[in-house]
């Protein structure tokens, strides 16, 4: 029996990648686009490619924001990818200041740089540093170091407690490129954009969701 | 670090991949499923299909196609041949493309960048331009395939595009395009100079050593279609001297 996974629809993302990738990975990717629908799910989730503030708003007004809260305190599985992962968080400040769904404590900011030739978006395959935590070595089961994976973003991640950082980037800065912390994970990169590896994370995660 | 993305462009027409010149002699190469798989084992960082019909009865075909190779093959996709309405890059996007690029449409009405980075999200959107040289340091811009000089200055309308919302710039060289001379190293320097949104450089690469001089002019990407198609140069080989170059690029193995 294949696992199920719940991925949410809020309109925006390109969610037939993630679908292909689970499916590739040996599980079913179920579209939920009602907040209602996502409790019946052993693992959870969040796409998104667009702007912080109206996806956020959209979560709010579908209720998704406490299904997810409820979701995530019953240790279930709950990955977020690019922009969700971002929306992960307490603020954003995407055009104005906006609130997450602040499951994890921090900020997400814009990249800006001096220098012009840091192009913005900060678009491509980028490496990674993995950290020591137990999650960590979970997420990143049989990946080795400096595997490089797909990113597409302007703005970053600043979480708040250090222990949750699953791995730094560099693109002018150091930044947060994922978090594993219990049952949250999400990564600002593509795991399902990113070849072999991205499809390793992902496999990764189905390990941990209940059947 | 950031690696310096290698892209093969690979033309379609009826849900196939062609090779051809100038629309004459089209020949079939084979499964589209199987030719950016085969691209993929050999680190290509990401696809671009250039539907070279861009009709819109063949646009069917085409979204087929994505959806195929989107099964299969985990990078990035970017479609890109005669995109003219939101529905077109709705069915795109949803088929299992990444981006889109917009040219000429683009160009008759810039809004549809804004529309498109509004309802997806500016890193799906990719302006292309053909530029070709009209004199001492001055570019124009081509459309419908590079057929018609629109007047544009192409510094202008790269700005202008990324104003409008473009995430990235496909920059083909129309004087270098198929001259296997290398990239247009002076059209690159002002483009990317102008711009804060990266440049994908297109046009007149022919051996590995020009794609190290576009990485210097600061492409952030360096895209090439016949050289790959016909195994004159390897994506591995060229990322294998860029390396050498010092220059970062991904290898997986």
């Amino acid at each position: 029996m294949r696992k199920k996974i719940a991925i949410i629809d809020y309109g925006s993302g390109n969610i037939k990648s993630i679908i292909n990738a689970l499916d590739f990975c040996g599980a079913q990717g179920c579209v939920v686009d009602s907040a209602l629908q996502i409790e019946d799910f052993n693992g959870v989730i969040l796409p998104g490619v667009g702007a912080f503030g109206p996806s956020a708003k959209f979560l709010k007004t579908k209720g998704f924001d406490k299904a997810i809260h409820d979701y995530v305190s019953s240790e279930k599985m709950l990955y977020g990818i690019c922009l969700g992962f971002q929306l992960f968080f307490t603020k954003g400040y995407e055009d104005g200041e906006h609130d997450g769904l602040n499951l994890i404590p921090g900020e997400v900011k814009k990249f800006e740089f001096e220098d012009k030739n840091l192009k913005i978006p900060h678009i491509g395959w980028n490496d990674i540093k993995i950290t020591s935590t137990l999650d960590s070595k979970k997420m990143f089961n049989a990946i080795g170091e400096e595997e490089y994976f797909y990113f597409v973003h302007s703005y970053y991640v600043l979480p708040k407690d250090f222990q949750k950082i699953s791995s730094f980037s560099h693109y002018g800065k150091r930044f947060c490129s994922s978090v594993a912390y219990k049952n949250i994970w999400g990564s600002q990169f593509h795991p399902e954009k990113s070849g072999e590896k991205g499809l390793k994370i992902l496999s990764n995660f189905i390990n941990e969701v209940n059947a | 670090m950031l690696g310096v993305r290698i892209i093969p462009c690979l033309d379609v027409a009826n849900g196939r991949i062609v090779k051809g010149t100038n629309f004459v002699n089209l020949k079939d190469v084979g499964d589209p499923v199987e030719v950016a798989r085969q691209y993929g084992i050999e680190d290509a960082d990401e696809l671009v299909f250039l539907d070279i019909m861009a009709t819109h009865e063949n646009r069917g075909t085409t979204v087929d196609l994505i959806r195929r190779v989107a099964e299969k093959v985990f990078i990035p996709l970017t479609a890109g041949g005669g995109i003219r309405t939101l529905d077109e890059i709705r069915s795109l996007l949803n088929a299992g493309a990444d981006k889109i690029s917009l040219n000429s449409s683009a160009i008759k009405d810039p809004e549809i960048i804004r529309r498109a980075n509004y309802r997806f999200g500016r890193q799906c959107v990719v302006v292309a331009i053909d530029a070709k040289k009209v004199s001492e340091n001055k570019w124009n811009v081509f459309s419908h395939g590079g057929r018609f000089d629109t007047g544009l200055d192409a510094v202008d309308w790269a700005k202008k595009a990324t104003e409008f919302g473009a995430g990235e710039i496909l920059l083909t060289s129309m004087d270098k395009d198929g001259t296997k001379d290398g990239y247009d190293i002076d059209l690159l320097k002002i483009i990317t100079n102008s711009l804060t949104i990266p440049v994908i450089a297109s046009g007149g690469a022919g051996r590995v050593e020009h794609f190290a001089q576009a990485c210097e002019a600061g492409a952030s990407s360096l895209l090439a279609a016949s050289l790959f198609h016909y195994g004159e140069l390897t994506v591995r080989q060229v990322k294998e001297y860029l390396m050498y170059k010092n220059i970062s690029v991904r290898l997986t193995k």
